[in-house]
């Protein structure tokens, strides 16, 4: 039997997940629908005053987008889990790491993405100036492949076990920390006309070596979480 | 002021330096006393479990066909 | 020469041979905790001198900077334990990893509480969200993940890999966290800085922070022994030798 080459089972194993997602594809509206939700709580709940929204519209934005993509963090391997497919992919004679990165690519592609399309909806609301909207979408495609990468070692982790979102929350929440701050970081640099190259190209950086080593990490995890 | 009273005093900062030595000694004491409880827990169990064990394996010794002890 | 450390490092890897090893040194390890925690805070908090800028509150320094110091080198502990139960799949490194984390989160939150307790007279302020502040706050976090994750999975040894796993990978981010957050500070120069200046302390100030150092290291050590040692038992509850010992204990 001919062993499908390494880009064909890539691109296989994407178009599946794809498809998947596909069929299921009122769960897309979700996370998108949670993220408007709590954007528009901002102004009822700090006064619409807009001096104060201007100044808290970006990094409300990406908390915002940031919450909703842990939500839909679980779902990632969750259904392949249930019906022994990860467990396939796992014996599978496809190097594990290549295979989760496609996974995370079409997770990051049907979660993050609507998330970013309505990104500059969300900071319309909160009064962001034009201007930045280019240097918020800018962090913003940067930094949620990271934070799919990360979450999925993490979500690897707790692979079967009795999860409680609360303990992916928390396991996260260090992880995340330096890529909110330079994102925010960026969009504030932005925003009061100052350079805001340097947090994006730390972020750059960030998400490279993320590309190249989480797939690994997350396959190690996953060997660990599934070997009963 | 007695010496005592200057000491607790501790200058004027008291509200601040004694809650830090108390919870100090708090934790620390939670510390020492959780994993003494933990151990008379599970050498309970422990004991429960072996006297079920032997239990079982009397009322087998009564019957004509031999059982395996249980794991 | 050299031969016989690895051979008494190998047997020390054995549960009953640890278990009679810990439990004869962990009441000498308290003892000399108690005894030097004794010394170290009579002379903290008797001998020495007040502070002439910051009065008798630079007392809190006794416990705030060893646990700090405790915190940092519990998670390093934790962190070596767990490469060498995940690499080599040593059942002891894997309960030693497991329970210094506990012990780690306990003197981690007394740092950021004594901490908060001292900066709001110093300072003004109950925190700040400098870089040293907020790492620490995520070694808690991290230490809180890592005591959840073991406690998720059924199988505990499974858990303990998966949670000595996230352990390392908190090593890595720690250092990360603490640079990141210093260059946001900077960003944003319109914060406190906050530098204790610790260059010129005393004699008379610094024989008590060393000898509380010393003494929270034993601490740790009859702690953690006290806990391998029951987590051992739990472990082993099938062998002989732990029914013995749970035989021998009934009839106290």
């Amino acid at each position: 039997m001919n062993r499908p080459g390494l880009a064909t089972a890539s691109a296989a194993m994407l178009r599946r997940d794809l498809t998947l997602a596909w069929r299921r594809r009122g769960d897309i509206a979700m996370p998108v629908l949670y993220a408007l939700i709590v954007t528009m709580l901002f102004p009822f709940a700090l006064g619409p005053e807009d001096t104060l929204l201007q100044r808290i519209a970006g990094g409300v934005v990406l908390v915002t987008v940031l919450l909703a993509m842990l939500l839909a963090l679980d779902a990632m391997f969750s259904s392949d889990i249930e019906d022994g497919s990860l467990e396939q992919l796992v014996l599978a004679p496809q190097p594990l790491a290549l295979m989760l990165g496609m996974k995370i690519l079409a997770h990051w592609i049907t979660t993050a993405l609507p998330l970013i399309v309505i990104a500059p909806l969300m900071a319309a609301m909160l009064h962001l100036p034009g201007a930045v909207i280019p240097v918020l979408l800018l962090a913003l495609l940067l930094a949620t492949p990271l934070l799919s990468l990360l979450g999925a070692v993490l979500v690897a982790l707790t692979a079967g076990t009795r999860r409680s979102g609360m303990l992916l929350a928390l396991m996260l929440l260090p992880l995340c920390v330096p890529a909110v701050i330079f994102a925010a970081g960026a969009v504030a640099a932005a925003q009061q006309g100052l350079p805001w190259l340097a947090p994006i190209a730390w972020l750059a950086a960030a998400l490279v070596l993320a590309v190249v080593l989480a797939p690994l990490a997350c396959a190690a995890a996953l060997r660990i979480a599934l070997d009963a | 002021m007695s010496a005592l009273q200057h000491f607790f005093a501790m200058g004027g900062y008291a509200a601040y330096v004694w809650p830090a030595y108390a919870l100090f000694f708090i934790v620390l004491i939670a510390d020492t006393i959780a994993p003494r409880v933990r151990r008379q827990h599970v050498l309970r169990e422990l004991r429960a479990r072996l006297a079920r064990q032997q239990v079982r394996q009397g009322r087998a010794g009564s019957i004509s066909t031999p059982t395996p002890p249980s794991p | 020469m050299a031969n016989w450390i690895p051979l008494w490092l190998h047997k020390l890897g054995s549960p009953p041979t640890f278990y009679r090893f810990a439990g004869t040194l962990q009441p000498w390890a308290m003892a000399l905790a108690l005894l030097l925690g004794a010394i170290a805070l009579y002379g903290g908090l008797v001998l020495a001198p007040a502070d002439y800028q910051q009065g008798d509150a630079f007392r809190i320094i006794y416990i705030h900077v060893p646990s700090a110091w405790m915190s940092m080198f519990i998670y390093a502990v934790m962190g070596v334990a767990s490469f060498i139960a995940l690499v080599w799949r040593i059942k002891l490194a894997e309960v030693v990893a497991m329970e210094s984390a506990p012990i780690g989160a306990a003197f981690t939150f007394i740092t950021l509480v004594t901490g908060s307790l001292w900066g709001k007279p110093m300072w003004g302020t109950w925190w700040t969200w400098d870089a040293r502040l907020t790492s620490e706050l995520v070694l808690l976090f991290l230490f809180l993940g890592v005591i959840g994750l073991y406690h998720a999975f059924e199988d505990r040894r499974q858990g303990a890999r998966a949670a000595a796993f996230l352990a390392i990978i908190g090593i890595i981010n720690v250092p990360i966290v603490h640079f990141s957050v210093n260059w946001w500070n900077t960003l944003h120069q319109g914060s406190t800085v906050n530098v204790f200046g610790q260059s010129k302390i005393s004699g008379a100030m610094l024989w008590p922070l060393l000898t509380m150092v010393l003494a929270t290291k034993f601490y740790y050590a009859a702690s953690l022994f006290r806990r391998v040692r029951t987590d051992l038992l739990a472990l082993e509850g099938g062998k002989d030798w732990v029914r013995k010992i749970a035989e021998e204990e009934a009839d106290r």
